[in-house]
């Protein structure tokens, strides 16, 4: 494509982009990527359940147990610090909201201090979830300390497996919500940028949700 | 034919002047190329995986042939199966989502042309990595459906598996891209007035398909991912001694591996729906029934997996449900049937080689299909699985059905695709030899199933009763290879030499039929306004329209849209010259690929043993993948 | 089509902060009787326990959809296509139970 045309493709940008229901493309197939992703954390999910008190040899989630050479081993979730992990997760989908707010709103009046503050928000929505990843990350350390790993049992298996899948989401958002942050510092997001924001956001809320299931599933019914 | 050929086309000239050699078609963006690429591609595999049926039927003419050796069997049959499922007809299937779904609904590209190109680059790359190690003897080999324990470290040692494993999950990243754009596609790049109740029965069938994609998929990947994890970093989800289940692996794969089989049916579903009204000259039988028994099957298709594992033993209630909810799904498969037999009731019938393809499905499908009923029940499936009488099944409905629906297909849109007819006389007799070699080939299954022939052995004793059944299996197969030569023949010759198509050749309803063959790049010079489910017999054809509800769009819809009224399109100009923006070509979409398929490669090479090589591989491969994500992110589209 | 277009002008209803803080304060607030139940032995033991998480879980995702991800106020196709998804996993999931013996 010469110079020219792409001079005139963005003069014709316009009027082209018709489309059948005035929603955004992106936002219609992120919806339909969460969609999907329902089926994918439904499948992680079910298998620990399907799993859960058949491994035949411990640690276990719920219950100290001792092995036969007569090895203790402890309970391995530590409800305190998942509790207090969820609850900054859950506040960083407050703080997304309130981003995408700011983002939304710039300018307009009431968002003209801290509340109007992209910058601020996106910084605080990525911190809480490199918070989440370093409580996780210290979870991890410490069930491998108390002796499970992934290769221990089937609760090793699943468990990990499952949060670790959704860690990886967490780190995706990470990054995603840092590369957001480097531009609104670059060149500062507005109304125009509130799609991009809002895709993001609704990853982000939806890895929230499916932590508000696990946390319930896995971390609290015995 | 040949009478209906018209005006000379502005053929290949206008759409291709800047676009030949291969960077242009490691770059293309277009629908239409992608659409192209995948069906080079699929027909390749094609060849591929017909070879291997060819290996394998040889080996099974006569009793203890010594063709090939039981491993090699496994290998073979491995990749038949796995070839022909996610190598030849999802592919064929997505060939024509690429092409036909723009064009039906008036839109000019994809939702995503980025991404669909995308798909095709993780397909072609994920299927070389696949089919390649067949040539070094460490092809897959334990079966297309990967049963645990087979399948895990402990029986399934070595590479073979782990091609499977990785190839698998490289290829679901294609599908599911691929279907998130087709759904956005549909939904939102439809033209003014074209409402769902009035878009062409392939792309409807193809809307219910991606739908089965995004939620079929992700649930073998989970699958892979657990088996992935066993095979290479010593998790238990498969095995029985640590507690783990291998009837897990089972429920997880049917759960993908039932709607898959109507993902792979229902695109040729669509295509027959398109050319049978066309060549009965009478508009779609129950056209909403078409379509909701459509969503129905997809609906219930998640609700039947479980009918493939009867012989496992999960009880009485969970048999009777799943049976019941099987026989279910036979009613809205009958009431397609019946429908395309009531199109073709009453209608002026001709008889191309496309509607001879597509009254073969109709016939060939009804033939697998109650045979499939038959499974439904528990205590006939006991007798039934894992013996002939299932091969024979499955392949009625697949190639009897999805690919003589894509033959049809292939016929019908080759004159809107090249701009030229492919031989009606050679297509006879791919036709006809098509279908005696099928019935020859897999009818006598049901004969050497019943007297107990199990599948998937290498070879047999002779005086079971099964000599002759499998001898005019064998036969049969070799048919179908004349047929194949042929169709290939008759493919690369018509697109130099065949008569010339005119826009609407065949005397079509839907909107593709109303733009030149081939299509400009921008499709439709002007976006139409529809205002009826058969827009160009509006034009060509009222007296077949008398049942058929018209209204116009809203006016305002209209305006933005920038809509004519539909007509037959002759504007010849470039994208340029009319100043209609197109994507621009990249070659992003490849790169990310290639960093994907790197990526996983790097597990093939930590199996090998060379720890550091395999973590250098995997990060440079992510990191690739990262880098041209980003570029491609960060680079307008047009 | 001109009713799809009619909803998609209403779009940009976002709730407001005030809402925001509500809905964080709701999820704060069943977290923290969902931790607490956890501690309960006699409620642990009971027959009410699993139902009793199981619906603060659902309340608590239906809120973060329903208003974070304005759910309520966007689009039903958004609705639909996360609706229709969420409903087969839930039965499969159900279903996987059941064939597992979990039921």
């Amino acid at each position: 494509m010469s110079t020219a045309a792409t001079a005139g493709a963005h003069e014709a940008h316009e009027h082209t982009h018709y489309t059948t229901t005035g929603l955004h493309h992106r936002k219609i197939a992120m919806w339909a990527f969460i969609g999907s992703e329902c089926m994918l954390f439904g499948s992680l999910i079910t298998t620990y359940l399907v799993y859960k008190g058949r491994s035949v040899a411990g640690p276990f989630p719920h219950e100290a147990w001792t092995s036969p050479d007569g090895k203790a081993f402890p309970a391995i979730l530590d409800i305190p610090v998942t509790s207090a992990s969820t609850f900054v997760l859950l506040m960083s989908s407050l703080f997304m909201v309130l981003a995408l707010a700011a983002v939304e709103n710039k300018g307009k009046p009431g968002y003209e201090g801290r509340l109007g503050s992209s910058k601020f928000w996106l910084a605080a929505t990525a911190a809480a979830g490199a918070t989440f990843l370093g409580f996780q990350a210290f979870e991890f350390t410490s069930f491998v300390h108390h002796g499970l790993t992934i290769k221990t049992n089937l609760f090793g298996s699943s468990f990990f497996t499952l949060t670790g899948f959704h860690g990886a989401h967490v780190a995706v958002g990470v990054l995603w919500l840092m590369t957001m942050l480097f531009i609104d510092i670059k060149r500062g997001l507005g109304p125009k940028d509130a799609l991009n924001v809002d895709i993001m956001a609704l990853y982000w809320h939806f890895v929230d949700v499916v932590w508000i299931a696990i946390f319930t599933l896995v971390y609290l019914i015995k | 034919m040949a009478s209906l050929a018209a005006s000379p086309t502005h053929a290949s000239a206008a759409s291709t002047s800047e676009q030949t050699g291969l960077w242009s078609w490691l770059t293309t963006v277009d629908h239409k190329r992608i659409g192209m690429l995948y069906l080079y591609t699929a027909l390749f595999y094609l060849l591929v995986g017909g070879l291997e049926a060819l290996v394998l039927r040889t080996q099974l003419a006569k009793p203890n042939m010594g063709l090939i050796s039981a491993e090699t069997y496994n290998q073979v049959f491995t990749m038949h199966g796995t070839t022909m499922i996610f190598l030849v007809v999802m592919p064929l299937s997505a060939a024509f989502f690429n092409y036909l779904i723009p064009l039906q609904i008036g839109a000019r590209d994809v939702a995503f042309p980025r991404l669909n190109a995308f798909s095709y680059w993780v397909y072609a790359l994920g299927g070389l990595f696949i089919t390649l190690p067949i040539f070094f003897g460490v092809a897959p080999n334990g079966g297309w459906f990967g049963y645990a324990p087979l399948s895990g470290p402990t029986y399934g040692g070595g590479f073979n598996m782990d091609f499977w494993v990785l190839g698998l999950q490289i290829l679901g990243i294609s599908s599911l891209a691929a279907a998130f754009n087709f759904i956005t596609t549909i939904i939102n790049l439809r033209a003014p007035g074209m409402t769902l109740m009035r878009m062409p029965m392939f792309t409807w069938m193809s809307f219910v398909v991606q739908f089965m994609v995004v939620l079929a998929f992700p649930v073998v990947t989970a699958a892979l991912f657990f088996l992935q994890f066993d095979r290479f970093f010593g998790t238990h989800f498969y095995e029985v001694a640590a507690g783990g289940d291998p009837l897990l692996w089972q429920h997880l794969f049917w759960v993908f591996g039932h709607p898959e089989v109507y993902i792979l049916i229902l695109p040729a579903f669509g295509l027959v729906s398109e050319v049978l009204p066309t060549h009965s000259r009478k508009p779609l039988f129950g056209y909403n029934v078409m379509a909701y028994s459509g969503i129905m099957i997809g609906f219930l298709g998640f609700g039947v997996w479980a009918h493939h594992m009867f012989a496992v033993g999960m009880g009485p209630v969970a048999d009777s449900i799943f049976s019941v909810a099987t026989m279910l799904i036979g009613i809205p498969t009958g009431v397609k049937i019946f429908n395309w037999i009531a199109t073709m009731y009453g209608g002026s019938l001709r008889f191309p080689v496309s509607m001879k393809f597509a009254i073969g499905l109709v016939a060939m499908f009804t033939i697998g299909g109650i045979s499939g009923v038959m499974h439904a029940s528990p205590p006939s499936d006991l007798q039934q699985t894992d013996t002939y009488f299932v091969v024979a099944h499955f392949h009625y409905v697949l190639y009897g059905g999805a690919m003589l629906g894509i033959f049809a297909g292939l016929y019908h849109y080759f004159p809107k695709i090249t701009g030229r007819f492919m031989s009606e006389r050679l297509g006879e007799w791919h036709f006809w030899l098509n279908f005696i070699g099928l019935n020859l080939t897999f009818f006598p299954m049901h004969f050497s199933g019943m007297l107990g022939m199990p599948r998937r052995i290498y070879t047999y004793d002779a005086g079971q009763g099964w000599d002759l059944f499998n001898l005019m299996s064998t036969s049969g197969t070799y048919m179908l290879l004349i047929a194949g030569l042929i169709f290939a023949y008759n493919f690369f010759t018509s697109r130099r030499n065949g008569a010339l198509a005119s826009n609407d050749p065949w005397g079509a309803p839907t909107l593709e039929w109303s733009i030149p063959s081939p299509p400009p790049e921008y499709n439709f010079a002007q976006i139409p306004e529809v205002t009826s489910r058969y827009p160009m017999w509006d034009l060509k054809a009222p007296d077949r329209m008398a049942g058929i509800k018209h209204t116009h769009a809203d006016a305002a819809v209209i305006a933005e849209a920038h809509a004519v009224p539909v007509h037959e399109e002759t504007e010849r100009r470039t994208a340029q010259e009319l100043g209609i923006p197109m994507p621009f070509p990249t070659i992003k979409p490849f790169m990310v690929a290639l960093g994907i398929v790197i990526l996983f490669s790097g597990l093939i090479v930590m199996h090998a043993g060379n720890f550091p090589l395999a973590m250098a591989t995997m990060l440079g491969g992510a990191a690739f993948m990262v880098g041209s994500l980003y570029a491609w992110l960060t680079s307008p589209l047009e | 089509m001109s009713n799809d277009r009619a909803h998609a002008d209403h779009t940009h209803e976002h709730p407001t902060w005030k809402q925001y803080k509500w809905v964080a304060l709701w999820l704060f607030v069943i977290t923290v009787i969902e931790v607490w139940a956890y501690y309960i032995p006699s409620f642990v033991a009971s027959k009410a326990f699993v139902p009793a998480l199981l619906i603060m879980s659902a309340v608590k995702f239906t809120v973060v959809v329903m208003f974070y991800m304005h759910l309520k106020y966007d689009h039903q196709i958004f609705r639909r296509l996360f609706g229709g998804p969420l409903l087969i996993a839930g039965a499969t999931v159900v279903a996987f139970l059941f064939l597992f013996g979990k039921l």
